[in-house]
């Protein structure tokens, strides 16, 4: 393979490297041929989940309920291939496993995980995850959500914004503000008081359904509170564990821009020549290959580190940070490579170079991770003016 | 039912083939993927065993190398695999194939043995005919469609303009067409179970059986390059052209 200019595959375990093929080989047939159409439709065919749930892809990583309990790397390549699909089939598959099941699974209870995860390692039932709110984004213990007992029950109110899945969700994992600190609240979709408002005019990860989660008196049982923790730490964790599939999977969009470019590079004449032949397109294609190579192998890196459970979140925000900058770089240069056709949908070029926008966004910003990492070297917290 | 899959490790269709200089042999990496015809026999066996209470045995001659692409089979549901590799049978011939394959599938035991119609990385389409022979049974080829029970099986055989329906006493053995079924993809879980599925690699030695290969390769040449074609241009009623020309080609 061109792009495994490193023979990283040596660091590949065979169970990893047939796991790998597998998803790519179900991205290559269930996905690569259609993603483009959904993506201009603004659709995501969520009975895929069905068939994701039946190859083991939903909280992969995860043991026991129905999960496949595979390595963290495993995740990560599976996110890879995923992502060089569509960021949005990835998206799909990380709001599912990272941040629906994962939350239940960690801090849920017995009867909580006996009760859910196996339907959602299946695909049967479909979650979401609602932090996010209008005026509470890269500041969320802002939030404005709040929980009140009521009797033996809960009472919900607020507004989500920005949530993936949302109005095709079977569940929502609400975080909410009570008055013992943030917990989670697992809200079935169907719940009197809850609607989802579809968000529509994206002009990025189209191929994904992003909404508003509108909560008026939801009423849930006490059993249906997440009970193992009621602080920020809550979503922080799933958001760990979501930023490290994002980490793989980005370079699994940037490889599909390199690859896309090279070939083209090496078909298109222009000045009697492949414009290949050109030095400033080299220089391009070099800078993408190189990118790919050491992003990958940043992320095997911190996979491996996972894997002995050593990783922190701060060096997720590292490679959250390093590879989607680094993927969004690689998209554009490829952009730019294939001229104009670079702005049609017949290739996977542009799709991906907007996608990664969202990417870039969501999960932590760009200049969140930044300031998580400031933080981490000088010992000084610069996410607040300094006046206040 | 005790079913059989001649199954195939191939290097990975993706990367361009490299032959030998002097004998003109595939040269084959350590890490070869199972032949893409074969993930149609393999499902066909899992399927008619899940249907008859049987397990599903990969059977493959060849370097074992990594055993990636016996793995890829065993993931997808096989109980277990044999692998016939030695450094003697390289550069097998069809013939010298067929018989240590049959060889081993005798050893084996079985009901059905099914393979695909031909190899990907080899083409000559006959190994599977000649196993049937060794082994005396009947061989049903070319199958899009294949039923089996009470010890008889029934396949609908692809032709050019249809299909014959053709019945025989099992044991027997069945060539399968890609889309017979639609191969399902490893689980998770399948992959990780098939690192501890038995596989049994043995070397020619293990079977009483000669296998001489009296035929070779003497000279590989470039398939021509494509000719100019013709070129239709469009002033309204080129379609009617195509299908003209699809017509005269016996395309359509
Ligand atoms: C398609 C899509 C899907 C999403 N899915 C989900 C989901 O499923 N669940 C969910 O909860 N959320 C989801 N989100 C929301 C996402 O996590 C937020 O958009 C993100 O956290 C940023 O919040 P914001 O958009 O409100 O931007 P803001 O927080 O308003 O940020 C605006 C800009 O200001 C910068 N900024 C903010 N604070 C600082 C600071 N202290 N220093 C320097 N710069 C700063 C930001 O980096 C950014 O550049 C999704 C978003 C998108 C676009």
């Amino acid at each position: 393979m061109s792009q495994d200019f490193l023979d990283l595959d040596a660091l590949l375990s065979d169970e990893e490297k047939l796991l790998r093929q597998t998803v790519r080989q179900f991205t290559e047939e269930r996905i690569l041929p259609e993603v483009a159409e959904w993506w201009e439709q603004g659709t995501f065919p969520h009975e895929i989940a069905r068939d994701m749930g039946k190859l083991g892809l939903l909280g992969m990583h995860l043991e026991g309920y129905g999960c496949a309990g595979t390595s963290a790397t495993a995740y990560g390549l599976a996110c890879l291939e995923l992502e060089a699909g569509d960021s949005g089939t990835r998206s799909f598959v990380s709001v599912q496993g990272s941040l629906a099941m994962f939350p239940i699974w960690k801090f849920g209870s017995e009867e909580q995980k006996q009760d859910w995860l196996p339907r959602m390692a299946a695909g049967e039932v479909i979650g979401c995850f609602g932090l996010t709110e209008p005026d509470s984004g890269s500041d969320p213990s802002s939030m404005r959500t709040t929980a009140r007992r009521d009797g033996s029950d809960w009472i919900l109110d607020g507004t989500k914004m920005w949530i993936t899945n949302g109005n095709v969700a079977d569940l929502a994992i609400i975080w909410a503000r009570t008055e013992g600190g943030i917990r989670g609240f697992i809200v079935p979709t169907d719940s009197p008081g809850f609607t989802a408002n579809e968000i529509h005019h994206k002009a990025s990860l189209r191929a994904s359904i992003t909404s508003e989660l509108v909560l008026e008196g939801v009423r849930v049982p006490d059993e249906f509170a997440l009970p193992g923790v009621s602080s920020m730490r809550g979503p922080l964790s799933c958001l760990s564990e979501a930023r490290f599939g994002i980490l793989f999977g980005v370079m699994g969009a940037a490889r599909a821009c390199y690859e896309a470019s090279l070939t083209y590079a090496k078909e298109r004449e222009q000045f009697g020549a492949p414009i290949a032949s050109f030095q400033l397109t080299q220089q391009k294609l070099v800078d993408m290959m190189v990118i790919v190579n050491r992003g990958t192998l940043l992320a095997m890196h911190l996979g491996r580190m996972k894997d002995d459970g050593r990783l922190s979140p701060e060096q997720v925000s590292f490679g959250k940070l390093d590879n989607v900058r680094n993927a969004l770089e690689v998209a554009r240069s490829a952009r730019s490579v294939l001229g104009a056709n670079g702005i049609t949908l017949e290739y996977p070029v542009i799709r991906h170079m907007t996608n990664l926008e969202t990417v870039y966004t969501y999960e932590g910003t760009n200049e969140i991770h930044t300031l998580i990492l400031g933080q981490a070297i000088t010992g000084i917290p610069a996410f607040k003016p300094p006046s206040t | 039912m005790r079913i059989v899959v001649c199954a195939k490790q191939i290097p990975d269709p993706a990367t361009p083939y490299k032959l030998e200089a002097d004998t003109h042999w595939l040269v084959r990496p350590a890490e070869q993927v199972l032949d893409d015809t074969d993930r149609y026999g393999v499902e066909m066996g899992l399927q008619l065993a899940q249907n008859s209470d049987g397990g599903v045995t990969i059977v493959s001659m060849g370097p074992a190398g990594s055993m990636q692409g016996l793995r890829q089979a065993l993931a997808m549901g096989a109980e277990k695999a044999v692998i016939i590799d030695d450094p003697t049978l390289r550069g097998s011939d069809a013939l010298a194939t067929a018989r240590v394959l049959a060889a081993a599938i005798a050893r084996e035991g079985f009901d059905l043995v099914i393979a695909g119609t031909e190899s990907t990385d080899g083409y000559s389409g006959v190994v599977p005919q000649m196993v049937a022979e060794i082994l005396d049974v009947p061989a049903l080829t070319y199958a899009t469609e294949v039923k089996a029970a009470e010890g008889k099986i029934t396949i609908h055989r692809q032709t050019s303009t249809g299909y014959e329906v053709v019945e025989g006493s099992l044991p027997a053995l069945v060539t399968v067409t890609a889309g017979v079924v639609e191969p399902r993809y490893p689980t998770f879980k399948g992959i990780m179970e098939a690192k501890k599925k038995p596989v049994d690699n043995l070397a020619l030695a293990d079977l009483s059986v000669e296998a001489t290969t009296d035929q070779k390769v003497t000279s590989i040449s470039d398939a021509p390059a494509r000719s100019g074609g013709a070129k239709i241009e469009d002033d309204g009623a080129a379609h009617e052209k195509i299908i003209e020309l699809l017509a005269q080609k016996k395309v359509i």
